[in-house]
């Protein structure tokens, strides 16, 4: 167990994560999530209030749509990266667990003169995930709710072994899945009901190091890595989420970077020397320091070493080969496609 | 709480590697353990044969999906063997820790001096039961 943002967590479960995280690339995976923030928005000006504090256009939400988002500070830097739910008379956001607090105050502090209500409902609430390309098989055992009706980056309220669940077809692993909310009563019994649902399909309970992998992996951001209070969207290839019709927090200085064309620039690596490129290495050409590694691991599904990083925009066309200072020797690398790792049947 | 396997004929360091003399060679590896602190161990870096350290010296690294870790000599010695299965299979040191061998040194004259400030298999299993998290 581990202290994660103040919550014990499990980095990993009896069987290790590598088997865990093979466990979500060919059956499935259970996720406690239950850390992470969710924050319900109601109110006359609730949808006037996101256009201006995340950056993607909650106007072509239909309800029952989902989507990822951004809150950015007025530099242009990152807050936050969050998940949006439009749902029947009110919004669910999700955010990480490490910025609960600091997004909590940062959307208050932002709210004055819309007629809004902000509630934080983390709590009552509780949140896991069920990832991997057996999961809807599995999941649909246990629910009445026909979840071929439920679209990826959708979210749909249905009954869930017993308890009243929001099925949100979305997920943190490049796979198909769901991340599942209901009444913080039903925490074990959801639980317990999902792993044996799934236990014959090779279902197992999966920890923070699988979590990382599997992210990692679909070159998915984690906060406090590949964003942070120092980085752009743009910077970190995130330019997709963003709406630029809508006047946003953060978008005039965004807008500057865009014509400007960001200084660096998110890539993914593979190893050419065998090495563990890890958080924080420096990445050089020849004597020179162009950039630091966010990201780095050894690739359980590719079984290659490979990474993610910042470099200077002129070091990011493809095959471009660079060095990964590990422990202060240069070890070979070139700059690769990312995303690492796409599910077939996606 | 895990219990761990502990090698009978090896002696261990706080930093949770194994020596056993073997043909008046020592023997160096990481204990079960300190396996499984680690976790799924992915990469390990040996060191160059011909190299001589004292005690306590660094010599080679294990790297896992959590951490990178340094591997120390127990005793002095100069080395003589490295383990290259272990550079291709690095998940030896999780299936067999005490076979999975790091690198071989040939003690010198402190060798018994050394072997007797290390922990024998009684102390280093308490020890591991006094640290476990």
């Amino acid at each position: 167990m581990v202290d994660f943002a103040g919550w014990a967590l499990p980095v990993q479960y009896p069987t290790g994560p590598t088997v865990e995280h093979q466990a979500v690339r060919t059956a499935a995976g259970l996720f406690d999530i239950d850390h992470m923030g969710r924050f319900q928005l109601t109110g006359a000006d609730a949808d006037l209030f996101l256009q201006y504090v995340q950056v993607w256009d909650v106007e072509k939400m239909a309800v029952n749509e989902a989507h990822y988002s951004l809150l950015l500070y007025s530099d242009g830097t990152l807050v936050d990266d969050i998940f949006l739910y439009r749902l029947p008379e009110r919004w669910l956001i999700v955010v990480n667990a490490s910025n609960r607090a600091k997004d909590w105050a940062w959307l208050q502090a932002n709210a004055l003169g819309f007629e809004i209500t902000l509630t934080d409902i983390s709590s009552e609430t509780c949140m896991v995930a069920l990832q991997g390309p057996k999961a809807a098989e599995i999941l649909q055992r246990l629910t009445a709710l026909d979840l071929n009706t439920v679209a990826t980056r959708t979210g749909i309220e249905g009954d869930l072994a017993g308890a009243p669940t929001l099925f949100g077809r979305t997920g943190y692993t490049g796979e198909d899945g769901f991340e599942l909310y209901f009444p913080a009563t039903h925490a074990l019994q959801t639980w317990n009901a999902i792993l044996e649902a799934g236990q014959a399909d090779g279902l197992l309970p999966c920890g923070l190091a699988a979590r990382d992998s599997l992210r990692f992996e679909a070159c998915m951001p984690l906060y406090g890595h590949e964003i942070d209070a120092t980085i752009n969207p743009l910077e970190a290839r995130l330019g997709w989420v963003i709406s630029w019709e809508t006047e946003f927090i953060g978008r005039t200085a965004l807008l500057k970077t865009k014509l400007e064309q960001p200084q660096r620039l998110l890539i993914g690596f593979e190893m050419v020397e065998r090495a563990v490129p890890r958080d924080h290495y420096a990445i050089a050409v020849g004597d020179k320091v162009i950039g630091y590694v966010t990201t780095g691991m050894k690739s359980p599904t590719l079984d290659k070493f490979l990474g993610l990083g910042y470099v200077t925009r002129d070091y990011t066309k493809l095959g471009t080969e660079i060095d990964i200072l590990v422990r202060g020797q240069p070890k070979k690398a070139k700059v690769v496609k990312r995303p690492f790792y796409q599910p077939r049947y996606k | 709480m895990a219990s761990f396997q502990i090698d009978q004929e090896a002696k261990y360091t706080q930093k949770h590697e194994w020596v056993r003399i073997e043909d008046g060679l020592a023997v160096i590896g990481v204990s079960d353990a300190g396996q499984d602190m680690l976790s799924d161990v992915v990469y390990v870096e040996l060191p160059t044969i011909g190299r001589t350290v004292s005690a306590g010296a660094e010599l080679a690294v294990v790297e896992s999906v959590k951490a990178a870790e340094t591997v120390y000599a127990p005793v002095s010695g100069t080395v003589v063997e490295i383990n290259d299965a272990l550079v291709d299979t690095p998940e030896m040191v999780n299936a067999n820790p005490y076979q999975s061998w790091f690198f071989k040194l040939q003690p010198t004259d402190s060798l018994n001096s050394e072997l007797a400030a290390l922990m024998d298999p009684a102390a280093y299993d308490a020890f591991v039961d006094a640290n476990a998290h």
